[in-house]
């Protein structure tokens, strides 16, 4: 039973990213191809702090939230200068960036990573997979509301409106540069909190564990599960997890099936299995009796 | 001396490579990463047919063909339809596309290194006490000849202008009558076989080919295009060999301080925040 215990706290920490990541990318709209940059910083920082330092688990994570946290906001600062191109490429160059800094800088152990993270402690006993998946589950409810706060509130609504366009939001009055540089510094924040865990998770981290492939991966599987939904976020994140343990007989092709799967996903049903207006999400509200989603109607029209 | 000729090399093949898609992205707003699939499949097919069938230039000649024919099938059956999904889809279903191809080749050619060691009829020659060998001089050879064919095609000819039409507005393009998805499988073509061309002539210069050859040339493309200011022809040859040159220089003065492969990227963060319409912003490509 430990294999599927590891495999469901690994899917579940996903799911939080992917959540997280959903605030910028999905609520935003930004093309934000980095989340694993932050996401291995707060893994970086409870690593070097717990090793090196002997800081504890529980004070590590504060830690590892403020640094990914500042990091997101001066992203979110850059992402004010450069148009939604430059910069997904900027995002994009923040992983190799990044992932040469853990390499490469004497402070984050070199190319080798960080190895023999203790066991964090509650009360004098020590972490089983048990408690992973207790904390990863609290963590993910934790981060999940957060997300409907954020997506309910006027605050979200704004960010929506940025992203359908800023020029417009501007105009209303919105604090563009505030919003964004807030959406990234939350949306950074809580991934690091999720990598900090992550590390003491799997108790060794790698420089290339948080690159580009990593960031591609996590957008993947927002993109597959519905962007801009929290429901598309976790089935995404769930599906791509499993799916490569459940073709572990099959190793050698893993890869090529999720390649396919992501270019099959992206060219036929764009808005992901479950998002706003798929296929799934407007049978289900047909069972369930009501209206059809609006944006079908209009799209009709506007035909 | 030698590290400048090695960069302006490096810088050329870049040039090669990313010329594709600076096109590409005038016309549909397209960040085409599958482009680089193609310069794997060339560099494949030059090695392998150099080693199978002892003729490097029927290698060289396939890979062009089949980067054109590649080109055209990922622009007709995957990109066109998604066009209206916005840049985050038509980005990620790219990379999905060159984790498809890397596989692909892995699964047909291998996971290990192939080499075949490719003699050029060409000599060494020497420039003022800096030695060149054949592959460079062939390489910088045809990189100029592109750029200038490039240059002539884009400014002198009919189907220059057919391009600058789509790219300032491919639908009123398509109203006084040019047919925007022809000028899109064109370049879509072109771009695919000057990375396939790009790939041969890499992996002839450094005798290997390997799965995940195209890896950082596709990211790098993306930094230089944008580094050239997007759209702008001109701008991306000259991001092209700058970076070529300044990885070079840096590689060569401060050893491996600094990942070589990370430099575009600190070079195009940097400049974006001082110029944020990149180095020479095309006049014809309107954001």
């Amino acid at each position: 039973m430990t294999y599927a215990i590891v495999v469901a706290v690994t899917a579940i920490l996903m799911a939080t990213v992917v959540v997280s990541l959903n605030l910028t990318a999905g609520y935003a709209g930004q093309p934000n191809l980095a989340q694993s940059a932050f996401f291995g910083l707060g893994a970086y920082f409870a690593a070097v702090l717990s090793v090196e330092h002997g800081t504890s688990f529980w004070s590590v994570l504060p830690v590892a939230a403020l640094v990914s946290g500042l990091a997101g906001a001066v992203l979110g600062a850059i992402s004010l200068r450069l148009r939604e191109d430059f910069f997904a490429i900027t995002t994009v160059g923040l992983n190799f960036v990044v992932v040469a800094l853990f390499k490469s800088v004497d402070f984050f152990g070199g190319a080798t990573g960080i190895y023999g993270l203790p066991l964090p402690t509650l009360g004098g006993t020590s972490f089983t997979n048990d408690h992973f998946l207790v904390l990863s589950l609290v963590l993910l409810g934790l981060v999940v509301l957060i997300a409907k706060v954020v997506r309910d509130s006027w605050y979200g609504g704004m960010l929506m409106a940025i992203r359908e366009d800023e020029l417009v939001a501007a105009s209303l009055g919105a604090p563009v540069a505030l919003f964004k540089a807030s959406a990234f510094a939350l949306s950074s924040l809580l991934a690091g909190v999720v990598g900090a865990v992550y590390a003491f998770f799997i108790s060794s981290i790698t420089p290339e564990t948080f690159g580009f492939n990593q960031s591609v991966l996590l957008l993947s599987m927002l993109i597959i599960g519905g962007m801009g939904t929290i429901r598309g976020a976790i089935v995404g994140a769930v599906l791509l997890t499993l799916i490569p343990e459940l073709f572990r007989f099959a190793a050698d092709y893993r890869n090529l099936v999720y390649g396919v799967f992501l270019v099959l996903v992206l060219r036929f049903q764009p808005q992901g299995l479950v998002g706003d207006d798929s296929w799934l999400a407007r049978g289900a509200s047909r069972l369930l009796g009501r209206s059809g989603p609006q944006s079908h109607a209009t799209k009709e029209v506007a035909r | 001396m030698e590290t400048t000729v090695d960069g302006l090399v490096i810088g050329s093949l870049y040039a090669l490579v990313a010329l594709g898609p600076c096109l590409v992205y005038g016309l549909l707003r397209v960040l085409d990463i599958a482009n680089a699939a193609s310069l794997t499949l060339g560099g494949y097919l030059v090695l392998v047919l150099a080693e199978r069938a002892d003729s490097p230039l029927l290698g060289v000649l396939s890979g062009l063909v089949a980067g054109a024919a590649l080109g055209w099938l990922v622009q007709r059956f995957i990109y066109l339809p998604i066009l209206d999904r916005g840049p985050i889809v038509t980005l990620v279903t790219g990379i999905g596309l060159y984790i498809v191809a890397t596989e692909l080749f892995r699964l047909v050619f291998g996971p290990s290194q192939r080499s075949a060691h490719v003699e050029l009829p060409l000599p060494d020659v020497d420039v003022g006490g800096v030695r060149l060998e054949g592959i460079d001089i062939l390489v910088l050879a045809v990189t100029f000849g592109v750029i200038g064919a490039t240059w002539y095609v884009l400014t002198r000819t009919r189907s220059g202008v057919l391009w600058q039409a789509v790219a300032q507005d491919r639908h009123v393009a398509g109203a006084v009558g040019v047919n925007s998805p022809r000028v899109i499988a064109a370049v879509f073509a072109v771009g695919y076989l000057l990375s396939a061309l790009a790939g041969a002539l890499l992996s002839v210069k450094y005798d290997a080919v390997y799965p995940t050859l195209g890896d950082i040339p596709a990211y790098k493309m993306l930094a230089i295009i944008i580094l050239g200011g997007l759209g702008s022809p001109l701008g991306t040859i000259v991001a092209a060999l700058l970076i070529g040159l300044v990885e070079s220089w840096v590689v060569a003065s401060f050893g491996f301080a600094l990942p070589r492969d990370a430099i575009a990227f600190v070079a195009l963060i940097a400049m974006l925040l001082i110029r944020p319409q990149g180095l020479i912003p095309s006049r014809v490509v309107k954001p």
